[in-house]
């Protein structure tokens, strides 16, 4: 059970990492997830793995498991889906008053878009250097 | 037990809760309300530094718990210095917004106040998860007020701000699982009593989750290469949302000393000062990419917000020393550089109202109404902030050049500081006699296209910000009395033990080493 634990943690790291260094909103989003899902697995092991014993202090119970962890996990995994909805909020609002959902930070086109010479506004075609996966 | 030390968390949850419920629609109040309750809230903080001056730590341990069960908030004089800190700038920050900015976007007073929460809760919090949550408390409503009045760029910026603090949650959260994993507790005093214990074969996965959250702190207190975010992220939101984020690169050095002066502090055996290696290289070259970035920005919200890069650098290298010096020296550089900055930040918001559509980019203007005044205010603030006399900063720049003595390097730590200091002078000066002494003659726009601003009442948070800058130069000897007994008892780890988990957990440590 350890081996596919760590393994799992292991890949949904990997995995959240490589869709972090993406340049558009909605992969870093994704790897975000996948960040705090290894991370939620990850604080369950901290108190060693234990299968089917209580963290809850019961008659029948002949052993417990460490219940902190889960209570960690509890209110980790509260705040990581609030984190969550508020990035995709932002993500979208990003995406309809930009038209772009790059993720890199040009100060001087976005500036430029600001003020009125070009077009601007709503999701139009994408300049051709976003289009670039 | 002390039930006032909950007030400063509890007081502005109320006030938010009790402004968003019953004065939604009522802006006035809502201001009236807010700046009620951030009075109070630096009136209570006083009255904990005034508890606190007796040096003996208290814990308030909530639901009566004994302490490393239960959660415990524990007051000493470095958490009391930094509430009112806290306190001060929120009054200032409640009072610029009160003007205008709040009409700018929606729910500003009740974001500033769960930003309050969430700060005084760092400060307060004496165990490493709920330095977490409030950790995330303080970002939830920071990345609101970041965005508050929105705009393309707040909104690209926005993004980044987040998704940076949500990958330095993540990497919190696996630093706390594995100091958990291997010590059983995560009550700082615990800890702290635990850490000399851990076995060698552990000690690796130790040193690998406490440098985890060293990276944590950095990129909070914006410590090169984690300062990125900082510059994007503060010259692209509204002034009063940078002024009261001043405080929350502040929080990153508070944990950074609360965590390695502390709990990997002088008695941990062989994780002692785990963090202390990286600190002075990160700080030496976040002074000098802050003075870089300072010399080049093309506007004066990133310019100001470079300073408060270069400032973080200048305040870690003394704090990193984790000696008495260091620590009550960086501890009046903090006091100081949180109200520069602050008033740095506002009067750029001032100046970007009062030029118009060229706002505060660095280029010839027409002249801005009360020009005079609003000049003489960015002539002190930028004294203020690159350490000139005969403000506070310069006062603070020298204790931290003598603190460094103690290094063996400190000749080439003298010459960054002092080099820096000049380099960000010239910043300043080009930036100041641009936006001030190159103005085009007012004939040359409409009157009427100048915004009627310049308001009285920004200005006068701004002056009390810089008078309060001033105020700490005067007393800068009962400051320096009460910072260096602070450092003492922030790095004192048997007091703060003693304070959490009881006399006997001291006592019976001691016999075991």
């Amino acid at each position: 059970m350890e081996m596919l634990v760590a393994s799992a943690v292991g890949i949904m790291t990997s995995v959240g990492i490589f869709l972090i260094l993406r340049g558009r909103t909605f992969p870093v989003i994704l790897g975000l997830t996948f960040l705090s899902y290894a991370v939620n697995v990850f604080l369950f092991t901290m108190g060693r793995l234990t299968v089917g014993r209580p963290p809850i202090i019961s008659p029948e119970a002949a052993a417990y498991t460490d219940p902190l962890p889960q209570a960690l996990v509890l209110t980790a995994i509260v705040i990581s889906f609030g984190m969550t909805a508020l990035i995709v909020v932002l993500a979208l609002r990003g995406f309809l008053e930009i038209g772009s959902d790059s993720s890199d930070l040009d100060q001087r086109r976005v500036r430029e878009q600001q003020h009125p010479d070009g077009h601007h506004g709503g999701p139009g075609p994408l300049p051709p250097e976003d289009v670039r996966a | 037990m002390n039930n006032w030390i909950i007030v400063p968390a509890l007081l502005p949850a109320f006030t938010a809760a009790f402004l968003l419920l019953t004065l939604r629609h009522r802006p006035e109040a809502q201001r009236v309300v807010s700046l009620i309750a951030t009075v109070l809230g630096l009136m209570v903080a006083i009255g904990l530094a005034v508890e606190a001056a007796d040096g003996v730590p208290q814990a308030y341990r909530l639901g009566n718990w004994p302490a490393p069960f239960g959660i415990v908030l524990v007051l000493d004089r470095l958490s009391a210095t930094m509430l009112v800190l806290t306190g001060v700038l929120g009054v200032c920050v409640a009072l610029y917004a009160a003007a205008d900015w709040d009409r700018r976007g929606q729910h500003f007073h009740p974001l500033l106040q769960f930003q309050l929460l969430g700060i005084n809760g760092a400060f307060l919090t004496g165990d490493v998860f709920n330095l977490f949550v409030f950790f995330e408390v303080m970002l939830i409503a920071s990345y609101g007020l970041m965005l508050h009045g929105g705009g393309r760029e707040r909104l690209k910026a926005g993004f980044q701000y987040v998704a940076i603090n949500l990958i330095a949650s993540t990497l919190f959260l696996i630093g706390v699982g594995l100091i958990y994993s291997v010590t059983g507790t995560l009550n700082m005093a615990d800890l702290a009593m635990k850490i000399p214990d851990v076995a060698l074969a552990d000690q690796g996965l130790l040193k690998a989750g406490a440098l985890l959250l060293f990276l944590v702190f950095a990129t909070k207190a914006a410590l090169v290469p984690l300062h990125w975010w900082l510059p994007a992220t503060y010259a692209s939101t509204s002034p009063p949302a940078a002024a009261i984020f001043m405080i929350m690169t502040k929080v990153g050095a508070y944990a950074i000393l609360r965590v390695y002066g502390l709990v990997f502090g002088a008695e941990a055996g062989a994780m002692a000062f785990v963090a202390a290696p990286f600190v002075l290289p990160a700080a030496l070259a976040t002074l000098l990419l802050g003075t870089i970035g300072l010399l080049g920005s093309r506007d004066l919200k990133s310019l100001s917000a470079f300073a408060i890069v270069a400032s973080m650098g200048t305040l870690l290298i003394a704090l990193g020393l984790f000696d008495v010096t260091g620590v009550s020296s960086a501890l009046y550089y903090v006091v100081h550089s949180t109200l520069a900055g602050a008033a740095l930040f506002l009067l750029a918001g001032l100046i970007a109202d009062g030029r118009g559509v060229t706002e505060d980019r660095l280029v010839p203007a027409p002249a801005m109404h009360g020009e005079i005044l609003i000049g003489g205010l960015y002539l002190l603030a930028a004294i203020a902030m690159v350490g000139l006399p005969p403000l506070s900063g310069f006062l603070g720049k020298v204790m931290i050049l003598e603190a460094t003595r103690v290094s063996s390097i400190w000749p080439w730590i003298w010459a960054l500081i002092l080099g820096t200091s000049l380099v960000m002078t010239l910043g300043f000066v080009r930036a100041g006699s641009t936006l001030f002494w190159s103005s085009r003659p007012p004939e040359e726009t409409r009157a009427e296209d100048l915004p009627a601003s310049t308001q009285a009442v920004p200005v006068i948070a701004v002056i009390i910000l810089l008078a309060l800058t001033g105020a700490w130069t005067a007393a800068a000897g009962p400051a320096m009395m009460w910072m260096e007994a602070t450092a003492r008892q922030s790095l004192d780890r048997d007091a703060y033990v003693e304070a959490v988990l009881g006399r006997h957990n001291v006592r019976t440590a001691g016999l075991e080493e």
